[in-house]
């Protein structure tokens, strides 16, 4: 924050190429009410590209994860019904712990690393996943179960083939929501020492620098709602019978 | 032995730092931490968490509960909850530190349009997954529209609008741990200001907040038992 009055007060028009290449000196801060200056930031994309990959690979991971465990949770749960009551408030306690603090409370088990910011982010999408998938496979109708055993499917079958398939639109929708809060969530992974587009907001003078700010703010948004309607092509191609009974 | 050892001793350290001030290498012969401090932060916290929390409410409670009722700006709803949710808080706090200026007003508004998607959100659905006879028939009866709202569809959306409240209140009470960025000391100032307080102030910092926001959520569902009509809760068993 200190460095800031240092900067040269150099107008843009008026310095040549090797200024811009210059990365200490930043033109647009000579007049501190921009909310975002254009040429920084097209100077300086390249600056992001690695911290956002970073930050997305956490969040596939975690989400995947937490997925591979809130279904599986979701599935044991389905046919042993007395489970539900503790899965629901275990996973919801879970959610309910801020990811900073459980980043920090895993700190001295597992140090400041990937694994932590990996745990704390699946630990955070069971609960949405666990509901989605319960909510989901509940809301199948009976009708289409009583078919499914009249055809002769055993159970193992009527939940794969029959099930699962019909539930695909609400454990979609989970996955959706996951992994949208993971990926905003996620810019957080710097007090975990998980890297990602955290530390260019928390490190330097950037705190005072809006241009960085509202382009951490900026790719997170467009990153989260391009996987959400990634997942939502996924989910409107693999449930075709949705598409034949609306037209 | 030697792999657990440091690991009971950074978590006994922190305890100590709750309950006990202790010397720190950067104020100069002035303690910090103990049970006094954690408890004024605890509450700064609080404070800053329910202002946020009631603000949002009061604006997105009727809102969804027009909209919902009205059955209109259903894309529009859906569309904020996504981009809502999209949004990093980490992003938003320093953004608005930044451009608007540090403070507790700031902060509350900032917070507040943190919570106001997952309320508006899960009110409007709430309100349209009102079964549409049961509103007929409250018109039947010869309700107004604001009593078919205030006696139908708000009472029989709680659960969805509470799922909001609750959704809200976790981001919010969470973000507020980074307060200290935008001048409003909470318990993030433990988190964050580690070279005065040190490891054990940080994990300290981490355990009050893990244990402030369960009880804020314990709270709510509480609430949410109370505020359930007694004809739902039958019907659910």
């Amino acid at each position: 924050m200190a460095s800031l009055a240092a900067l040269p007060l150099a107008a843009a028009g008026e310095v040549g190429e090797g200024f811009f290449r210059d990365r200490t000196t930043r033109p647009c801060q000579a007049s501190s009410s921009h909310l975002f200056c254009w040429d920084w930031a097209r100077e300086h994309i390249d600056r992001y590209g690695t911290p956002a990959l970073q930050q997305l690979e956490l969040v596939a991971i975690s989400v995947v994860l937490g997925f591979l465990i809130a279904f599986t949770l979701a599935l044991i749960a389905h046919r042993r019904r007395w489970l539900r009551p503790p899965l629901l408030a275990g996973t919801g306690i879970l959610y309910a712990i801020p990811s900073i603090s459980f980043f920090l409370l895993l700190l001295p088990i597992t140090g400041r690393s990937r694994l932590t910011a990996i745990i704390a982010l699946s630990a955070y999408t069971l609960q949405i996943i666990y509901r989605n998938v319960t909510v989901g496979l509940d809301n199948v109708p009976a009708s289409a179960k009583d078919s499914a055993r009249g055809m002769g499917m055993t159970d193992r079958q009527i939940l794969w083939r029959v099930e699962l398939p019909l539930a695909l639109p609400e454990i979609i929708g989970g996955l959706r929501i996951a992994t949208v809060s993971t990926i905003a969530i996620a810019t957080l992974a710097v007090f975990a020492g998980a890297g990602g587009l955290g530390p260019l907001i928390l490190n330097g003078p950037n705190l005072h620098f809006p241009t960085t700010i509202v382009m951490v703010i900026a790719i997170v948004v467009v990153m989260a709602l391009t996987f959400d309607a990634i997942l939502l092509a996924i989910q409107y191609f693999a449930t075709p019978w949705r598409r034949a009974r609306s037209s | 032995m030697s792999l657990t050892t440091p690991l009971f001793a950074s978590f006994g350290g922190a305890i100590e730092f709750i309950f006990s001030p202790q010397a720190s290498n950067v104020t100069g012969g002035k303690t910090v931490g103990g049970i006094d401090q954690v408890i004024e932060l605890t509450f700064d916290q609080l404070e800053v968490t329910v202002l946020a929390l009631l603000l949002a409410i009061v604006i997105a409670l009727p809102a969804g509960l027009y909209f919902g009722h009205r059955g209109k700006g259903e894309l529009l709803a859906i569309g904020l909850g996504n981009t809502g949710r999209a949004i990093p808080e980490l992003g938003l706090i320093a953004l608005m530190a930044a451009v608007i200026g540090v403070g507790l007003f700031n902060l509350t508004v900032a917070l507040a349009i943190l919570g106001i998607p997952p309320i508006l959100v899960n009110t409007f659905v709430g309100v349209r997954e009102v079964d549409r006879s049961t509103v007929e028939a409250a018109r039947g009866m010869g309700m107004t529209q604001f009593e078919v709202i205030r006696k139908v569809e708000a009472p029989m959306a709680v659960t969805s609008i509470f799922t909001g409240i609750r959704t809200a209140a976790i981001g919010i009470v969470a973000t507020a741990t980074i307060a200290p960025l935008a001048g409003v000391a909470t318990l993030g100032e433990f988190i964050l200001g580690e070279n005065v307080y040190g490891t054990n102030g940080v994990v300290a910092g981490a355990i009050v907040v893990a244990l402030l926001a369960l009880a804020l959520e314990f709270s709510l569902a509480g609430l949410q038992r109370l505020l359930t009509s007694k004809g739902l809760k039958l019907r659910r068993t």
